[in-house]
């Protein structure tokens, strides 16, 4: 089995004297998708935002390590644009788009950390700024394309529907190139028929060579998406393992699936 | 058919402005002969006036409301006259060809005096397009802008007076001292957004000019700093008329120029995280832009220009002094880039005309030009919020579904 591409140990995140995180494990290997679950209040967004660098760790260590130069990299207490940076890119709960930005712009943001063009190449564009910029442009169009919003490039984000502002999300967050792409419950408001869309999404991203960790309330989607599911409860990890396991796993069925036994 | 009721209405606001302006308007009273004069035709004029005006402006919203309603997402069709100019090349270039050459032929056609009038006119344009850039396309509220203007003013009269340094050679360094102080001034706010960050920048700008006013070994003081010298040209001597045109040209020039790298800076890299960084900063630190570097860049380029024209300031006057510098002057730049369209050229560049021309030439007026120009500030907010021109937002054409191949046009 290949090395973890990102191995978190002992994680707890303190507000005050509520441990929001308690002492979680957790690892992802290449080609994995995996979900971390658990009811509302849990502690998986918090925990999403420590990983990403938005808060800083109490205690605890991530690492990451990149597959393909085997670089690897302690996460803690960098800012969440140098984690962006090394691979590992996120999308949020609450959709987080540049509302009055277009669809395209929105994406090409996601270059941004890719490319380097600054003062002096916007002002003088030369070959090279010319060259990124339509690169940058291009690459974009091919994820517009890919997430089946290339007909919307100029519309302005805030006026695509819910589902299609979710999958701009997730575009945005691929074009920074991650090879570990967190999403936070990407089907949050989704009807079935969208959820089906995503589904099919995910399982191609992943076979494009992007790892997945995902956040998620539809069980469905859960269980038919994710090789290994990690559950969370009150800041705790209470249990891990392929869906099947954590299905009849009898500390999840107490915390969160509450009667459904036969479920 | 218009409704009684805003008619009603329409009376009772002629009503209510003729009551207010009833002390001023109205009742005259002479001192000296000590009589008091009753006009009472002022008030039927007032009230008649207002009646109308609001009828008028009443007509007007209605009128945009049933617009907006009959072409709910067609945007082609409600796109402002103006934007659809700014779109298309065959418009756009004869346009800013006929500006240019109105601009260049502007000191033949009139007065030295009108010529004066034209340069500060200009002179804001600059300072509301260097603003822009923080405020309009970053979105950080600086209230303080002034005190990079004064930055580079003192700059070069300091310098000059000193040193005896020319104005070309005090011209870059003015521009990179005030660059230099926006990015000390960015640090400690980066955490600041909205209103916290207008309190510092205020309270910065007022530091500035408090310095300015009080350390008198370093400033003179209240008193200011007199004859600073004229830019030179390759050293020639030019009259008094001579001098003014040239300052013009030389204010032309560097508003060609701003212009020309606030466009590129806009549709670049850069510009799309600064418009990011207005949006969303949590989502634009987490598609990986540096926030700190992001935020310092756009505060010290829009202190760049005001410190630029703030060498051309005391070049122009030859006189500095703290008062030139106050907060009034911070905020009539920002209401330049508020009322021209946040993050617009075209719109900042009409703004700082309007803003700056209007009181010069309203003159006529007298007394009533304050009055007149806070009216027209006013009923700009009411019917364009967003600003006279809105800024046209860059679209992309792809021209085959398949292939990335991509052309813009901005």
């Amino acid at each position: 089995m290949s090395e973890a591409i990102l191995k978190v140990s002992g994680l707890t995140k303190n507000f005050g004297g509520i441990k929001a995180i308690d002492n979680v494990d957790l690892d992802i290997r290449p080609g994995e998708i995996v979900a971390l679950i658990g009811p509302n209040g849990a502690g998986k967004t918090t925990f999403f935002n420590c990983l990403t660098g938005i808060y800083t760790p109490s205690a605890g260590d991530i690492r990451l390590c990149n597959p393909k130069s085997g670089l690897k990299t302690k996460l803690n207490g960098m800012k969440p644009n140098k984690i962006t940076e090394k691979g590992m890119a996120r999308t949020f709960q609450n959709i987080r788009l540049f509302p009055t930005m277009s669809v395209l712009e929105n994406v090409m943001i996601g270059r941004h950390c890719r490319t380097k063009a600054f003062i002096l190449g916007a002002i003088f564009r030369n070959p090279a700024t010319r060259r990124e910029e339509e690169e940058i442009i291009e690459m974009s169009y091919d994820i517009l394309k890919k997430i089946g919003l290339h007909k919307e490039v100029n519309e302005e984000a805030r006026n695509l529907s819910y589902g299609a502002q979710r999958r701009l999300e997730i575009g945005r967050a691929l074009a920074t190139e991650p090879f570990l792409l967190l999403l936070d419950e990407p089907a949050a408001g989704m009807n079935p028929k969208e959820t089906e869309a995503l589904v099919r999404l995910i399982r191609q991203i992943c076979s494009e060579g992007h790892s997945i960790l995902l956040i998620e309330h539809d069980m469905k989607l859960v269980m038919s998406l994710s090789d290994r599911i990690f559950v969370m409860d009150y800041g705790k990890k209470i249990a891990q393992g392929t869906p099947e396991e954590v299905r009849s796993n009898p500390a999840v069925i107490k915390a969160y699936l509450g009667e459904e036994v036969d479920a | 058919m218009f409704p009684l009721k805003e008619l009603k209405r329409s009376a009772l606001i002629a009503l209510w402005f003729a009551f207010l302006t009833f002390p001023i308007m109205v009742i005259k009273v002479d001192p000296i002969e000590r009589t008091v004069e009753w006009r009472w035709d002022n008030m039927f004029f007032i009230a008649l006036g207002s009646f109308v005006i609001s009828i008028l402006s009443k007509v007007y919203l209605i009128r945009k409301e049933r617009r907006a309603g009959r072409k709910k997402g067609n945007r082609s069709i409600t796109e402002p006259f103006m934007q659809r100019i700014l779109r298309e090349p065959r418009f756009l270039y004869p346009l800013s060809l006929a500006v240019l050459v109105f601009a260049l032929s502007f000191p033949y056609l009139f007065s030295t005096y009108q010529t004066n009038i034209m340069t500060t006119a200009l002179m804001y344009v600059v300072l509301g397009l260097g603003l822009n850039i923080v405020v309009g396309v970053a979105g950080l509220l600086d209230l303080g802008y002034v005190a990079f203007y004064a930055v580079g003013a003192y700059s070069y009269a300091l310098l000059n007076m000193h040193f005896n340094m020319g104005f070309w050679a005090v011209l870059p360094i003015g521009g990179l001292f005030a660059a230099f102080l926006g990015i000390l001034l960015g640090f400690p706010v980066l955490r600041l957004r909205g209103d916290y960050l207008a309190i510092v920048t205020l309270g910065f700008g007022e530091i500035i000019r408090l310095i300015l006013e009080n350390w008198n070994d370093f400033s003179q003081g209240p008193s200011g700093i007199a004859n600073i010298a004229r830019p030179g040209f390759f050293g020639m001597d030019m009259s008094f008329a001579g001098g003014i045109t040239y300052i013009y040209y030389l204010v032309v020039g560097l508003v060609i120029v701003t212009i020309f790298v606030v466009n590129r800076l806009q549709n670049s890299r850069l510009g799309r995280a600064w418009l990011a960084l207005r949006e969303d900063e949590i989502a634009c630190q987490a598609m990986g832009i540096d926030k700190t570097k992001t935020k310092l860049v756009a505060f010290s380029l829009g202190a760049f220009w005001a410190g630029l024209v703030g060498v051309i300031f005391a070049a122009k006057t030859t006189f500095v002094n703290p008062a030139s510098f106050t907060f009034l002057e911070s905020a009539i730049i920002l209401s330049i880039v508020v009322l021209g369209g946040m993050g617009s050229i075209v719109g900042v560049i009409f703004g700082a005309l309007i803003l700056i021309l209007m009181p010069e030439y309203l003159r006529a007026l007298s007394e009533y030009r304050m009055l007149a120009f806070g009216g027209i500030l006013v009923v700009m907010m009411v019917f364009r919020p967003e600003g006279l021109i809105s800024n046209v937002r860059r679209s992309y054409q792809f021209k085959k579904q398949s292939s990335g191949q991509a052309s813009d046009r901005s």
